[in-house]
C-alpha cells in the first residue's frame, strides 16, 4: 500500500480534471452535468448505450467538440477559446477513431512522421525512427511504405494506433476503434491496446469490448442520456452493478 | 434431400487458376469490346463505314489535291485545300504583329515553359526541386522577354497577336486562376461572415457575367472609371477579367472536392494539432484537388479556348488575324482552311492537358497498388 502511495504523491493532479461539464447540440442536452477525474496512469472504459454522449464526451476532451458549461483541465491546461491552449493539449492527447481516419494520400510512415514533423518540429530523420519503431510495436513495420487504401481495417486501425502515439502524447483517447472492423481483426487491435496499457499509458477508451474492460480497465464508467450513472472498478462494475440502467445494459450485451 | 457435411483442410483448398482463353488476348479484347452482341458487332461495323467513307476524302482534300506554293489563292488550281498562305502568313499566326527581327524571344519565351512546366508536372523527375525556382521565376522571366526593357528593345503590347497572344492570355490566366480559386473556394467556406461574403460576391458577380461583357469592361469601361494617370495595359486589363472569371468557375470547382472530404480527415488532423493552414495545406487541399483534377483541367480548356473571345474588343488574336486574312482579296475564301488549321492548333494544346489530368490521375491513385 504504501509504495503504492509513493508512486501517487508526486502526481497527486490529475491528468485530465471534468467539472460540472455540460453541453447542448441546439436544444438537445447531450451531455449534463459530468464531473471526471482521471489520474495519471489510469485506464478508464466508457461504455453506454449508442447516444449516451459517451463519444461526445472524450471528443470534448481534445476539443473536437466545444463544451458549453463547466471546465475541462488537462494536465495543468484549461481548455478555453485560447487557442494556444487548444494546441497545447491536442499535442499532449492522441485519439483514435471508430473509422480510422488515416490519411489515404500519404504512406502509413508519411501518415506517422506528418504529426511530428509539423507540430513538434522533429527532424525528419528522428521522426522516421521513431515511426518505424512505433509501427514495430503495433506489428506492421512491414507496411510502412504502403498506403492505407492497400491495407485491411485491423492493420489500418494499428497504423492509427501508431500515428497517435508517434506524438509521444500523455493520454490516448480511443472511440469505439473496434466497432467498424471485422470479427477476426478485433483481436489483433485490442492486442496493441493492452499493450499500450502495460506501458502505463493515460487511456480513456469508449467501447463495447468488455473482456478488454475486464482486463486492463482501472475503472468501467457507464453512461446514460448524457450522464454518468454508474463508475466502478471492473469487478464490481459487471459483478455487482447497482443501478437498475446498468443492470438491464449489461444483461442486454453479455 | 438433405445436405451432406463437407468440410476443407487447409492444404486441399482450391489453387489459383488462368482465366479461359476467350477472356484475354486480342482475340478476347476483340470479342469483348467490338462484337459482343448484335448490337455492338453492328455499331462496329458502321462505324468502320464511315470512316471509309470520310477518312480518303479528307487525305485527298488536306493533302493530295491540295496546293502547298503560291503567293496568291490564284496560285491555287487544285480541287483540294489551298495551303499557299501557310508559307506567306504563319508568322502572322504565330507572332501577330510582334517585330519580325525580335520574334527570337517569343520563342525563347515558348520553348523555356518546358523547364519551367516540368518539375511542375513531374515532381519525380530527377532535379525537380532546383528546378522549380525557375518555375517561380518564369513569369518574370517571360514578361520580361516579351515586353523588353533593360537593354531589350521595348515591345508594346498592342503588337501582340496571333497565338503569341492566345498563349500569352491563357497561361497567365490559367497560373494565377489556380491559387486564386483555392483561395475563394477556402474563403466561401470560411467560418468569418465577412471573409465568406466578400468571396461569395466575388464568385457570383464574375460567374453570373458572361465573358463579353467583362472584356467590354476592360477594354472600354475600366478606363473611364479609373483616374487617367492610372492606367493599366489593354493585354494585363483583358488578363485581370480573363483570370476572374476563370477563377470564380475554379473556386466552385475546388469547393466541390472540399464537400467531399470526409469530416474525419478535419477530425484527425486537428486532433494530431495541425492549425488551420498545415491542415488545409497538408492534408485536406491534397486530397480535395485530386478529386477536382476533371473540374480543374475542363476550367483551364475552356479557358484557353476563351482567349479567342478577345476578338470583340479588337486585339489580334490568331482567330482575328485568320479572319482578317481571308477578306484580303489575295486570300478571299480560305475560311475552311485557316479555321482548320487553327482548329487543329488548339485541338493539339487542349488534348495535350486532358491527356496529362488523365496521367496525373493516375499517378495520384493510392487506392490500389
Amino acid at each position: 500500500m504504501s509504495t503504492d502511495q509513493n508512486q501517487t504523491a508526486p502526481n497527486a493532479q490529475p491528468m485530465i480534471d471534468i467539472v460540472g461539464l455540460n453541453k447542448w447540440f441546439g436544444p438537445f442536452h447531450v451531455l449534463r452535468d459530468i464531473n471526471l477525474s482521471v489520474a495519471p496512469r489510469e485506464r478508464i472504459v466508457i461504455c453506454g448505450p449508442s447516444g449516451s454522449g459517451k463519444s461526445t464526451l472524450i471528443r470534448c476532451i481534445n476539443r473536437l467538440e466545444e463544451h458549453q458549461q463547466g471546465s475541462i483541465v488537462v494536465d495543468g491546461t484549461e481548455l478555453t477559446h485560447d487557442l494556444k491552449n487548444i494546441d497545447a493539449i491536442r499535442r499532449e492527447v492522441g485519439m483514435v477513431f471508430q473509422q480510422f481516419n488515416l490519411f489515404p494520400h500519404l504512406s502509413v510512415l508519411e501518415n506517422c512522421t506528418l504529426g511530428p514533423i509539423w507540430v513538434r518540429k522533429t527532424p525528419k530523420r528522428d521522426a522516421e525512427k521513431l515511426a518505424m519503431e512505433l509501427l514495430e510495436r503495433v506489428k506492421i513495420p512491414e507496411q510502412a511504405d504502403k498506403y492505407p487504401g492497400q491495407l485491411s481495417g485491423g492493420q489500418q486501425q494499428r497504423v492509427a494506433i501508431a500515428r497517435s502515439l508517434c506524438m509521444q502524447p500523455n493520454i490516448m483517447l480511443f472511440d469505439e476503434p473496434t466497432s467498424a472492423l471485422d470479427p477476426e481483426m478485433i483481436k489483433e487491435v485490442l492486442d496493441v491496446m493492452v499493450d499500450l496499457a502495460e506501458t502505463g499509458m493515460t487511456m480513456i477508451v469508449v467501447t463495447h469490448e468488455m473482456g478488454f474492460a475486464a482486463q486492463v480497465a482501472d475503472r468501467v464508467i457507464f453512461m446514460d442520456a448524457g450522464q454518468i450513472v454508474e463508475q466502478n472498478t471492473p469487478d464490481e462494475f459487471f459483478n455487482n452493478p447497482q443501478s437498475d440502467r446498468t443492470k438491464l445494459f449489461l444483461s442486454q450485451i453479455l | 434431400m438433405t445436405t451432406s457435411p463437407f468440410f476443407r483442410q487447409p492444404n486441399d483448398m482450391l489453387p489459383e487458376r488462368a482465366p479461359p482463353v476467350a477472356m484475354s488476348g486480342i482475340i478476347g479484347w476483340l470479342r469483348a469490346n467490338l462484337f459482343s452482341g448484335w448490337l455492338n458487332t453492328g455499331l462496329t461495323l458502321l462505324a468502320l463505314y464511315a470512316l471509309w467513307l470520310i477518312i480518303p476524302g479528307l487525305l485527298n482534300w488536306a493533302f493530295f489535291d491540295a496546293d502547298f506554293a503560291g503567293t496568291d489563292r490564284f496560285a491555287c488550281t487544285g480541287t483540294g485545300a489551298c495551303w499557299a498562305w501557310f508559307d506567306q502568313r504563319i508568322d502572322q499566326f504565330l507572332y501577330g504583329f510582334y517585330p519580325d527581327e525580335q520574334t527570337w524571344r517569343v520563342n525563347l519565351a515558348l520553348f523555356l515553359i518546358l523547364p519551367a512546366l516540368a518539375p511542375i508536372l513531374f515532381d519525380k523527375m530527377p532535379g525537380a526541386k532546383q528546378l522549380r525556382w525557375f518555375s517561380l521565376a518564369f513569369p518574370f522571366v517571360a514578361t520580361f522577354l516579351l515586353i523588353g526593357g533593360f537593354g531589350l528593345e521595348e515591345v508594346p503590347t498592342n503588337k501582340f497577336g496571333g497565338f503569341m497572344l492566345n498563349v500569352t492570355v491563357g497561361l497567365a490566366g490559367i497560373v494565377l486562376s489556380l491559387p486564386i480559386g483555392i483561395v475563394l473556394a477556402l474563403g466561401r467556406r470560411s467560418k468569418m461572415p465577412i471573409v465568406r461574403t466578400l468571396s461569395v460576391a466575388f464568385i457570383e458577380v464574375f460567374r453570373g457575367v458572361p465573358l463579353i461583357t467583362l472584356l467590354f469592361v476592360a477594354a472600354i469601361l475600366l478606363p473611364i472609371f479609373l483616374p487617367s494617370s492610372f492606367s493599366l495595359d489593354l493585354v494585363v486589363r483583358v488578363i485581370v477579367v480573363v483570370t476572374a472569371f476563370a477563377s470564380a468557375y475554379m473556386a466552385e470547382v475546388i469547393r466541390g472536392g472540399l464537400q467531399a472530404i470526409p469530416r474525419g480527415q478535419y477530425e484527425a488532423a486537428q486532433a494530431l494539432g495541425l492549425g488551420y493552414w498545415r491542415m488545409m495545406g497538408l492534408i485536406i487541399l491534397p486530397q480535395a484537388l485530386k478529386i477536382s483534377i476533371p473540374g480543374i483541367v475542363n476550367t483551364f480548356i475552356g479557358l484557353f479556348k476563351d482567349t479567342t473571345l478577345v476578338i470583340v474588343i479588337g486585339l489580334f488574336d490568331v482567330l482575328n488575324i485568320g479572319r482578317t486574312m481571308i477578306s484580303n482579296p489575295d486570300w478571299l475564301g480560305l475560311a475552311v482552311e485557316t479555321q482548320v488549321f487553327i482548329s487543329l492548333f488548339f485541338f493539339v494544346v487542349c488534348f495535350s492537358m486532358s491527356r496529362y489530368s488523365v496521367y496525373l490521375e493516375q499517378r495520384l491513385d493510392t487506392s490500389k497498388h
